[in-house]
């Protein structure tokens, strides 16, 4: 391989004002990057650091357009370019804006497969242009050969893992939970190593003769980005999009490599490592391990409590409303059902109306309620709920035994009790919200089903537990009109 | 042997880049509130359509038509992924800021 990348780095002899200017653009990107990065991960400078690494951006695209030469070629078909880039704004911008809250997860989802599969396009383009002398040199086993096709197989994983998740958390693909799927999967995998290798060993002149086993490695890693994903429970979708998130990134590196260009390479590789970091902070969140997320543990379907037994009690709206107005501390524990039915707005009326009334109400927010962590924060402050409300578990858990009335809305898995109780739970060890400690706590669920871990919950049947059946949303507004009545 | 370390020779610029990028990367983020997972997620995820850059410079130099419309292709889900993702990052900070 080799001396190819480095070469160009130094050569002095390519000089020009506008290599430099791109250059420079390019340091000044990265640094925008690392600092965009750094600031999204504090509250206060979020915003700006989003903001910060999205001119950066413009600043690497704008230079490559302009002073970006191959071979002292300039970039060509520029018009095209230009074209391809208002189409991707308007419509990145358009569904950017559109889609709901709740939808945020698969939104990222999505955008990640785009990026991956870009990665993987770039990668196909260029594998029948690596230059003979290159070849000719060291043969297909050389560094160039490598990053074009880790960048197809990369991206391309990423691209139809993403692509699955998204179908999953939109609730058009169902999880498909068979055991043997992990050596399956295992052989897929060993099969792409395989071809990488065969490929990079064959003989040829020019690497356009290895078309045909492209194509052939390309929807192999199809295969396993679908069924890399397909396995893995809904619940632990936010975590395979993270792991998914820093793929693209890597594959991102690669065309990096390919090209000798530092703004991909340092992108690419700060997401490829930050997002590795944050998926196992996702897993720890959730007392689980990357491993047991990947292989699937989870969702077994209540091993443990066979036939739970036990009576739930219900409770009608009016005893509700009575019950809460008269309380003096209230906590709410929103969970995903509570986003599903868009209640958060009614909701939150519900909780000025008993503010109102002398109540203290607050949010019980535990770190992986919705879909993603944090996903709940972004839905109660989009319905204007203050953000002093919104308390996490471990703070607001010492307190519930003096708290009147814990309801839950829409949440299941985040306050069984099994995490604490039975070792033999999938859930064991979690981190719960423990509403069982308050004085009274209302359970408001659609039906009896399971929650996304697919495990009995014994809360409901405790002797403190009364359930409010039906869809959060109707019996929220039929709560806050008893409320407003009484 | 020696070719490995011809290898390691001619690429130590970029060995030395990438090992620090990586390290960069865990640092930067490792103290992150567990609220602001799905924001940084959503803020690294744009940062990876850095990969656009690699469509604009595939497609610049595409001379088939093939070429030019999987250029073409490339470019608009690079855009995509740089425009949507830095738009819904934005909306969903967006948010945390109001509840001041």
């Amino acid at each position: 391989m080799t001396v190819a990348y480095f070469r160009t780095m130094n050569d002095i002899s390519q000089f020009s004002v506008g290599i430099s200017v791109l250059e420079i653009t390019y340091i000044l990107a990265s640094v925008l990057f690392i600092l965009g990065l750094k600031m999204l991960s504090h509250p206060l400078t979020a915003r700006r650091g989003n903001r910060l690494a999205a001119i950066g951006m413009i600043m690497a695209i704008l230079a490559t357009i302009l002073f970006h030469r191959k071979e002292g070629e300039p970039i060509g078909n520029i018009g095209l370019i230009i074209a391809a880039i208002v189409i991707g704004t308007i419509i990145g911008w358009v569904i950017a804006k559109r889609v709901k809250m709740t939808a945020m997860p698969q939104l990222v989802s999505f955008f990640n497969g785009m990026g991956g599969a870009a990665a993987a396009l770039i990668s196909m383009m260029e594998f029948p242009h690596v230059s003979p002398e290159l070849i000719a040199k060291s043969g297909m086993a050389n560094g160039h050969v490598l990053a074009i096709l880790l960048g197809l197989v990369i991206g391309t994983i990423s691209w139809a893992g993403s692509m699955i998740a998204f179908g999953k958390l939109d609730g058009r693909i169902g999880d498909m939970r068979i055991k043997a799927m992990r050596y399956v999967n295992l052989t897929i995998l060993a099969v792409i190593i395989g071809f990488v290798v065969f490929i990079m060993t064959r003989h040829v002149q020019a690497s356009a003769e290895l078309t045909p086993l492209i194509i052939i490695l390309f929807v192999t890693a199809v295969v396993y980005g679908v069924l890399f994903v397909m396995p893995i429970g809904g619940a632990d979708m936010p975590v395979v999009i993270s792991l998914l998130n820093s793929f693209t990134g890597v594959a991102a590196a690669m065309g990096g490599f390919l090209y000798n260009n530092q703004a991909m390479l340092t992108g690419g590789i700060l997401v490829g490592s930050a997002g590795t970091i944050l998926t196992i902070l996702m897993c720890k969140a959730m007392n689980r391990s990357l491993l047991n997320v990947i292989v699937g543990v989870f969702g077994g379907g209540g091993q443990a409590q066979t036939g739970v037994a036990g009576t739930v009690k219900e409770i009608s709206v009016s005893d509700a409303a009575v019950l809460l107005s008269y309380s003096k501390k209230v906590v709410i524990v929103p969970g995903y059902g509570l986003a599903v039915a868009q209640a958060q707005h009614i909701c939150h009326e519900l909780d000025k109306l008993l503010e109102a009334k002398g109540v203290e109400v607050r949010y019980a927010i535990h770190p992986v309620a919705g879909r993603m962590p944090g996903h709940m924060n972004v839905l109660l402050a989009e319905a204007d709920v203050p953000y002093e409300q919104l308390v996490e578990s471990d703070e607001i858990n010492p307190d519930l035994p003096n708290t009147d009335v814990v309801v839950v809305i829409g949440a299941n898995d985040v306050v069984n009790p099994a995490a604490e109780d039975d070792p033999s739970s999938p859930i064991y060890g979690m981190p719960i919200v423990k509403a069982r400690d308050a004085k009274n706590i209302i359970v408001m669920k659609r039906g009896m089903g399971k929650g996304y871990a697919a495990i009995e919950n014994m809360l409901f049947f405790n002797d403190k537990t009364r359930m409010l059946f039906g869809d959060a949303k109707t019996t929220l507004q039929n709560l806050v009109n008893e409320v407003k009545a009484l | 042997m020696e070719g490995i370390l011809e290898f390691f020779m001619a690429n130590r610029g970029i060995i030395y880049m990438v090992i620090l990028s990586v390290f960069l990367g865990i640092e930067v983020i490792s103290h992150v509130p567990a609220i602001l997972h799905t924001p940084l997620m959503s803020g690294a995820n744009a940062i990876h359509g850095v990969v656009i850059i690699g469509a604009i410079i595939v497609m610049g130099h595409a001379e088939t038509t093939g070429a030019m419309i999987l250029g073409f292709l490339a470019v608009v889900l690079g855009t995509l992924n740089v425009v949507g993702g830095f738009v819904v990052t934005d909306r969903m900070l967006e948010m945390f800021k109001k509840k001041k």
